[in-house]
């Protein structure tokens, strides 16, 4: 049971990606009601989970290829580095990039906006910690690369189905009951948090 | 800078938007037409309760002289809250304020006390020319991209002008918005469809052919702008041009319909060289193109050359000049001032293509020289130009300055500064509120008004 952990963390991460409205459940109920349809605010959660899930998969690819070539106590201190850096960097800039993709988008464009919110805000980096601690788990069992990639895969499939839990719950209950004038006050800056989360996510690797 | 909550001006829709408390200010510009004394930023009290109701209780004045402030803008407003760019965690609560003349940049905060702002940043011309290659600033909206600024020249007073942005959080100078400007070479005024990934751009001049006033060869010769330009708002490239034909000159103001998931807008045309008629266009979709319609057309006056500045006197007629128009809100009714024969034009647009006059009322003007009930002297000068509608659609403010090199060209005895307000009935439908009428102080012109949280050309959305 002690395997648990890392995988509710997992899905919990995914839950908390999935509630910011910056990372899709907004755009997709934005674009149902410029087109007037329910239908498209289910379709385009569909890109914006695959682009997620494709950001958050690069990210632990990127792990689990420096994790081939280092010691643990190794990997976990450059990501740490890594992570706090990047965490310090967002609390200092902010989220400022680049505006790609409008109200006009496609389902491909959906799918590389996700990617790019995804990325730029440091999302799998959060699943770092949990990966590593699953990888170790299982190195015990069956040693090397391929046991780690089945575990990421795993991973990525375990967040994303929780992401894409959380943006259909929250888009369908905005989108058919709520509508949007809650965003003026409900809508919490989930960039703050995400500086916060990186951080402690860069300080549980250094302690660990 | 950033917050926990988006600041409570933010609206998702225009819908949401018209259900805003009442302004209590207006922050209006003011500037010295001899460059002599530096221009302001005033604060007009617009609030009916208040005992300094129609009365300055506060400016801010600028670090130097000559800056010829004209438009200005917020630091963030409602299209903070766009999905695909969100950024919400921000006070609306700096003006962003160039000098039309001068190039330069000034920030002014409103916020620890809203009638006595203070200017925090002053971005000097040579960093917009160094970074952005642009001058002659003019139009100031917030985006999805940060704060799009436009300049109606380059570094050295020649076409093209364009746009540049502005960082969000540090005013810094970004750099050039456009990555292909197509034939793009003159600018004038720009915002956008949000909806529509659309930016639309407009057309006035060189500098050298209006800092000492308009050119009368230049303008017969229909060398001023007459051109719509559309682009891609995010790949930032020129996608269409429309011309309007030689007849017509100086294409100004842009009002796109505030509901996001419409896609058209109107513009105001100053004058037809054929009848110095002003006229109302609508540019909407057309199958895969954007297409004009001209929708109103206002003609000149026949009036007695005695009374005609030089240069009308020949045409024996005032021509309206159409030199500013708002949109509601709701999309529902358009304002149109007519800064030449003194009118001020309220038209249902609910059917853009073919609107219908709902209201008009007249106060000064070329020959009327109107007066208000209020004002003191009989004959009032200049005539209704900047005009703002509050969100709610019941109160419009406007002001009677066009610009320091033009207002003598048609008003030469000189142009004595006013502010004026009407109330909108519930169907439409124009009257002067008689207790509101601010005599602006001498030495300054008032030109730009904005109002306290957003008004009807600050603020766009990206839900409709």
């Amino acid at each position: 049971m002690t395997n648990l952990w890392p995988w509710l963390t997992l899905a919990g991460l995914g839950a908390f990606h999935g509630a910011n409205p910056a990372m899709g459940w907004l755009f997709a109920v934005a674009l149902g009601l410029h087109r007037k349809s329910a239908r498209t605010v289910w379709l385009s959660l569909v890109p914006i989970a695959i682009g997620h899930a494709f950001s958050i998969a690069v990210v632990l690819a990127v792990v689990v290829a420096f994790g081939a070539v280092m010691d643990l106590r190794s990997l976990q201190l450059v990501a740490a580095a890594f992570i706090l850096a990047f965490a310090g960097y967002l609390a200092i800039y902010g989220h400022r990039h680049r505006v790609r993709v409008g109200m006009r988008a496609g389902m491909a464009g959906l799918a590389v906006w996700s990617f790019l919110m995804a990325t730029s805000h440091g999302a799998g980096l959060m699943l770092v910690p949990s990966v590593l601690s699953l990888c170790l788990a299982d190195h015990a069992g069956m040693a090397g690369t391929t046991g780690s990639l089945s575990v990421s895969l795993a991973a990525v499939a375990v967040h994303t189905a929780a992401m894409l839990a959380v943006i259909a719950a929250i888009a369908l209950i905005v989108f058919t009951w709520l509508g949007l004038s809650g965003l003026r006050s409900a809508w919490i800056n989930f960039d703050r948090l995400w500086t916060l989360a990186l951080g402690a996510t860069g300080i549980l690797l250094l302690v660990w | 800078m950033t917050t926990w909550r988006p600041d409570p001006s933010f609206y998702p829709s225009p819908r949401m938007a018209a259900k805003a408390p009442k302004e209590t200010f207006a922050y209006v510009a003011a500037f010295d037409p001899d460059r002599q004394r530096p221009d302001a930023i005033a604060v007009v009290d617009v609030d009916p309760a208040s005992s300094s109701y129609s009365k300055i209780v506060g400016q801010v004045e600028m670090p130097n002289v000559g800056d010829e402030l004209h438009h200005f803008g917020w630091n963030a407003c409602s299209s903070c809250l766009c999905p695909n760019a969100p950024h919400p965690h921000v006070e609306r609560r700096y003006l962003v304020v160039p000098g039309l003349r001068s190039s330069r940049l000034h920030i002014i905060d409103t916020k620890p006390d809203p009638r006595n702002p203070q200017i925090v940043r002053v971005i000097e011309p040579e960093e917009v020319a160094e970074r952005a290659n642009y001058s002659r600033l003019h139009t100031i909206h917030c985006g999805p991209e940060g704060i799009y600024v436009n300049a109606l020249a380059d570094r050295d007073g020649k076409a093209p002008g364009g746009i540049f942005l502005l960082d969000h959080d540090s005013f810094d100078v970004l750099g050039q918005w456009e990555m292909d400007r197509g034939p793009q070479r003159l600018a004038y005024d720009f915002w956008w469809h949000l909806g529509h990934d659309t930016m639309i751009t407009s057309e006035w001049g060189t500098p050298d052919t209006f800092e000492n006033g308009l050119v009368p060869e230049v303008l017969l010769g229909s060398q001023y702008g007459r051109r719509l330009h559309f682009w891609d708002l995010h790949t930032r490239k020129h996608l269409q041009e429309i011309d309007f034909g030689e007849e017509h000159q100086l294409v100004f103001e842009l009002r796109p319909a505030h509901d996001p998931t419409k896609a058209y807008g109107f513009v105001g045309c100053v004058i037809s060289l054929r009848d110095l008629s002003a006229s109302i266009w609508t540019w909407y979709r057309d199958g895969n193109q954007w297409a004009v319609k001209k929708v109103i057309e206002i003609p000149a006056e026949p009036a007695d050359p005695d009374l005609l500045p030089p240069v009308l006197k020949g045409f024996k007629a005032v021509a309206p000049l159409v030199t500013d128009i708002d949109l509601s809100m709701d999309d529902h009714f358009l304002y149109v001032s007519c800064w030449g024969t003194g009118d001020m034009i309220q038209y249902d647009v609910s059917d853009p293509l073919s609107p219908k006059e709902t209201g008009r009322v007249r106060i000064g003007g070329i020959v009327a020289r109107a007066t208000h009930p209020k004002a003191s002297n009989g004959a009032l000068n200049g005539g209704p130009q900047m005009v703002e509608i509050s969100r709610d659609g019941k109160r419009v403010y406007f002001t009677n300055s066009l610009y320091g090199a033009i207002d003598p060209q048609f008003y030469p005895e000189g142009l004595d500064g006013w502010m004026a307000k009407l109330d909108v009935g519930d169907n439409g439908g124009i009257s002067f509120d008689e207790t509101f009428f601010v005599d602006w102080p001498k030495g300054h012109r008032p030109h730009q008004v904005r109002l306290e949280g957003g008004d009807c050309s600050s603020d766009s959305y990206c839900y409709p």
